[in-house]
């Protein structure tokens, strides 16, 4: 619980740093039935975040009200001197072109090329004449061909992004998060429609981009054992709740019998 | 009680006799036997009807090309017709598919723009046709405005539909990017629905061809004048040049949209 102990000043600390703060975070899609209840957590500027948790807990609410593609019913999210529950209009969107994002079902303009996909992640800065032109900046270019080489696509270029297959739409899902020059890099689980070898890479590929950026990841993730292996921190959710929260090698069977419930599992 | 079991152990299935059903249809024959007793279809009709219509369609024959000068102004017309309608319906479309979209938009503003679908909808351009030729008198412009305001209402309505069913997932994806809301329907939209939308506009000028060479007929330009006239001086076989030259304009049209849906594809 060392995080607590600056968070007698949440305000001021979040000025300085990229630090993310949650506080009293409140979801309801419907009025009465509370997706999340309550949740209070402050993430570092830096490292890995894993959220582990059963289906249907929130987790990719919990994710959403960052970014705020869901609006939270009540609390705070302090992220660089904002408070992004409260944005609205440009000041919003201005705030989400600093959040990457990468979805379970990597979510491509599928009848787009990749190039247009990784260019995609700049729409935030694009005035949308210009967007429609696909007439991004000569730096932008520069800047996507490079991400391509980094994430190994750089040959795909040209081609549609339906035609790809599922880790190499990931890994064009990640170069566009990393287009928009992120500040925090937001995945819902990035790994759940990949196979197991697949899953690794593209794990590796997204904490390694992160820490040459210094800039902190927060994860879904179904799979514990692969949290375990990449994450610097756990948080553990059960109906709407943080029940567990500490790093990977504090996580015991005992912790995953309260987050998932019953045991016989775990065997 | 029930009638799937039966008491030596075996199941029988028996279906259920509709009986709403089987009365709805006795209904209906009946009510289309009353219909055709009156139309007094005879015997002593038919007979007079064959030998009228043989010598109706004798007269057709040969078609006569002599007038080809006017046959081929009032087809230009109709093309001219078709082509402009179809251009102005579709840049109205755009918009109104667009408000009109429940995905996209609230209900407060896809309910007017479903109202001006249903509006335009609600008319055959025959009728729109009459009152355009009414506000602005005989010719083109007429027939043009009429099937404007038919394209609004069909391709409104199949552009709204296209909206509708496409995956939220990308729009997502690009509302995550902090993309204004005009770049996230170039980017998370436009896409998905494009290849539809050509198939639907192509389809639209195939129908608005066929609907102009029609408007003619109450005075709104195109073939469709030519037509009645010669119908009404009973100039027969230039009538049958007339349809002949129709049948033909519109299996190129055919086989132009054909060739306009594969470079789409």
């Amino acid at each position: 619980m060392t995080q607590l102990a600056t968070a007698s000043e949440p305000h001021n600390q979040a000025n300085t740093s990229g630090s993310l703060v949650l506080k009293n975070l409140v979801m309801e899609y419907v009025p009465g039935v509370p997706v999340l209840s309550g949740i209070s957590l402050e993430l570092e500027a830096k490292g890995i975040t894993a959220i582990i948790g059963p289906s249907g807990t929130g987790k990719s609410t919990l994710i959403r009200c960052i970014n705020r593609l869901v609006d939270p019913t009540s609390g705070d999210i302090f992220f660089k001197g904002q408070n992004l529950a409260k944005l609205k209009g440009r000041q919003l969107r201005y705030a989400r072109r600093h959040i990457g994002m990468v979805f379970q079902e990597y979510n491509l303009l599928e009848r787009l090329s990749v190039m247009e996909n990784v260019l995609s992640g700049r729409l935030g800065y694009v005035s949308a004449f210009r967007a429609w032109l696909r007439k991004f900046s000569p730096e932008d270019i520069d800047k996507a061909f490079e991400l391509l080489e980094q994430v190994g696509m750089a040959d795909f270029a040209n081609q549609r992004a339906d035609a790809l297959s599922g880790g190499q739409r990931q890994r064009v899902a990640i170069a566009r998060a990393l287009m928009q020059s992120p500040d925090i890099l937001l995945a819902d689980e990035p790994t759940s429609s990949l196979d197991p070898k697949t899953s690794v890479e593209i794990l590796d590929l997204m904490t390694e981009q992160a820490r040459l950026r210094h800039i902190p990841v927060v994860i879904n993730i179904h799979d514990v054992s692969l949290a375990k292996r990449f994450a610097d921190r756990i948080v553990g959710m059960s109906a709407g709740k943080v029940v567990f929260d500490g790093p990977p090698e504090d996580l015991q069977n005992d912790h995953l019998k309260t987050i998932y419930g019953g045991e016989d599992w775990l065997s | 009680m029930s009638n799937a079991a039966t008491s030596n152990g075996k199941r029988k299935y028996v279906p259920k006799r509709n009986w709403a059903g089987t009365i709805a249809y006795i209904l209906l024959a009946a009510y289309l036997l009353y219909v055709l007793t009156l139309f007094d279809i005879n015997l002593q009709r038919m007979y007079v009807g064959i030998d009228r219509g043989a010598e109706f369609i004798g007269r057709m024959m040969p078609p006569n090309f002599e007038r080809y000068a006017l046959l081929i102004e009032g087809m230009l017309e109709s093309l001219q017709i078709a082509v402009i309608a179809t251009t102005v319906g579709v840049i109205l479309s755009l918009p109104v598919g667009f408000l009109a979209a429940r995905n996209l938009m609230p209900a407060w503003v896809t309910w007017p723009a479903r109202a001006i679908i249903v509006a335009c909808r609600s008319f055959h351009p025959v009728i729109v046709a009459i009152l355009f030729v009414k506000a602005v008198g005989f010719g083109a412009l007429a027939g043009s405005m009429a099937l404007v305001v038919a394209s609004i209402g069909f391709i409104s309505k199949l552009f709204a539909e296209a909206i509708e069913e496409i995956s939220l997932k990308q729009i997502e994806a690009i509302r995550a990017t902090g993309a204004p809301f005009s770049s996230v329907i170039t980017y998370g939209v436009l896409p998905q629905v494009m290849g539809r939308f050509i198939g639907f506009i192509s389809y639209q000028l195939d129908s608005n061809l066929r609907n102009s060479t029609m408007v003619g007929i109450v005075g709104a330009g195109g073939i469709g004048g030519t037509l009645f006239a010669a119908f009404q001086r009973f100039d027969y076989d230039f009538v049958s040049a007339i349809l002949i030259s129709i049948i033909a304009v519109i299996m190129v049209a055919e086989g132009v949209n054909n060739i306009m849906r594969k470079l789409y594809r």
